[in-house]
């Protein structure tokens, strides 16, 4: 709802504040989440992010919430979806330029940003564009398989059959070459 | 091209990078030497001639180091901006691709990106766009599956680590400028500066602003820029462009997203005689004005249907005169260049 995602923002130093705590919660339970299974939480954490992100900001379930770096407004209320800070086409009352009825979604997210903690520390992250094959999953869940590098963050394993057996031989000759100095 | 013959066999073939440089283009070479750089917005044409395109270029290229091609600018419909730069590089011009983000998605860009590198841009402006609200067909379907800012970050990964976003790997590696628009001039202000400096962060290297009509707001920008140094990592160009009468400035600034004309500036123009001339002259006397504004690297005319006026306000103006390399902020190896160039 549009009201309270303005509220949000004049209140994005609680929150932020709020979900810094949340999430060390939700990386500490990993243990339990992992013994229901990822898989199997992903569609009622999607549930419960719809719910309660939908409320407070509007959220559009993009999979990949970037709000602590946007000053709480969520920046894919932008029509054009930008995530990076404002276009040039904000109009001089500070509306958006496509939809002129409401507020820019960036000079709110700025200001929601100087009331935050780190809030214009972090506004500065350039974004990558948007990952769309992850639009509509759960955030919350990423995160922790982010911090915990597990699932889709796990560290790739290293060619290890294809370096393996070019090592030996590589190191043969410079063995031969060194014996043959000594010689 | 064959590689034996000798470079100016083909006047369209970029010229080899130099050290410190990441295109072989004129536009660059000329802003790392210290120059004060011109650069001119071509109108596209509503039509499939291309001596439509050569005849707009061919007035402004005497006064400008490189020309802007569109990309559908107020999301009206025009010929496409990779159109107009494979004539203009065909025929040697330099050109400034612009790419907005509005139209295509990344794997259109992409490859768009691949083929102007390969036709000889040197220069490509990455663009948000305006929403298809303002154009002629507001029907269309927004597309925005980059922003300006992470579509800067995808062609300097394709210019400097030689892949695609996915990683797949480029054989040839496309050598471009990289550019971006500001808007100093609508809100928030106070936080225009610290935009800027995130497209910077993600590889722009020229800026060029929207149409400048009022010089304080300029000053103000300017001063965050110089307070973070980013005039040191970028080049800013500042958007002029002479206004035909008080009445278009008024619907511009009504109309066009993200224009902004003082009150003042237009009843100056609107008291005139002759309000063309009037425009004319505003526009020469902003040029002057921000040329001495400490950070600003040149100007980009925006001259809407009046091409033909580019040249008298260049000249008038006097920025293409003896132009000798000034002292820049720059770092150390830019200097030398500097000075081995002129």
């Amino acid at each position: 709802m549009y009201a309270v995602r303005l509220w949000s923002v004049r209140h994005a130093r609680g929150l932020n504040r709020f979900y810094q705590a949340f999430e060390k919660v939700m990386v500490a339970l990993h243990p339990l989440w992992n013994k229901i299974g990822y898989d199997k939480l992903e569609k009622p954490f999607q549930e419960l992010e719809k719910v309660s992100k939908g409320f407070l900001f509007d959220c559009q379930m993009c999979g990949q919430c970037v709000l602590s770096s946007t000053g709480m407004s969520c920046s894919m209320n932008c029509p054009k979806n930008l995530r990076n800070g404002p276009c040039g086409g904000v109009r001089p009352n500070g509306h958006c330029e496509v939809k002129p009825e409401m507020k820019c979604v960036w000079v709110q997210g700025w200001q929601g940003a100087a009331r935050m903690d780190d809030g214009l520390e972090k506004i500065r992250n350039v974004q990558h564009a948007v990952d769309y094959s992850i639009k509509g999953k759960s955030s919350w869940l990423r995160v922790v398989r982010m911090t915990k590098k597990i699932g889709e963050f796990a560290p790739k394993p290293v060619k290890a059959p294809a370096a393996k057996p070019a090592a030996p031989k590589a190191e043969a000759p410079k063995a031969q070459a060194s014996e043959g100095k000594a010689a | 091209m064959n590689p034996d013959l000798p470079p100016h066999y083909d006047p369209g073939a970029p010229l080899p990078n130099l050290p410190g440089h990441s295109s072989g283009g004129r536009l660059e070479r000329i802003l790392r030497s210290g120059r004060f750089a011109v650069t001119a917005e071509l109108n596209p044409p509503d039509s499939a001639d291309p001596r439509d395109v050569y005849d707009r270029a061919l007035v402004l290229s005497e006064v400008c180091d490189a020309i802007n091609a569109t990309d559908a600018s107020g999301a009206n419909c025009h010929m496409s901006s990779v159109g107009i730069c494979s004539l203009l590089t065909r025929a040697g011009y330099a050109v400034i691709m612009q790419i907005s983000c509005r139209d295509r998605n990344r794997i259109a860009i992409q490859g768009d990106v691949l083929g102007a590198a390969a036709m000889g841009v040197q220069n490509i402006l990455c663009l948000t766009g305006d929403g298809v609200q303002a154009g002629d067909q507001p029907q269309a379907k927004p597309v925005f599956d980059f922003d300006s800012t992470s579509l800067l970050d995808c062609i300097r990964t394709m210019r400097d680590k030689g892949q695609f976003l996915s990683g797949r790997k480029l054989t040839t590696r496309p050598q471009v400028f990289l550019g971006a628009a500001a808007n100093p001039f609508v809100p928030p202000f106070e936080w225009r500066g610290d935009h800027i400096a995130k497209k910077i962060a993600a590889g722009a290297q020229f800026i060029q602003t929207q149409y400048c009509y009022d010089v304080p707001l300029l000053r103000q920008f300017m001063e965050k820029v110089r307070e973070n140094k980013l005039h040191e990592k970028a080049f800013f160009l500042v958007g002029v462009g002479p206004l035909p009468s008080a009445k278009t400035g008024r619907w511009m600034k009504n109309n066009v997203p993200g224009v902004h004309i003082p009150e003042p500036v237009l009843e100056r123009i609107e008291k005139a005689k002759d309000q063309k001339a009037e425009g004319k002259q505003l526009c020469i006397d902003l040029i002057q004005e921000i040329r001495e504004i400490e950070g600003v690297a040149g100007i980009h005319v925006m001259a809407y249907r009046q091409e033909e006026f580019v040249n008298e306000i260049i000249h008038a103006s006097g920025v293409m005169k003896n132009r000798k390399p000034r002292p820049v902020a720059q770092s150390s190896e830019t200097a030398a260049l500097a000075a081995t160039a002129s």
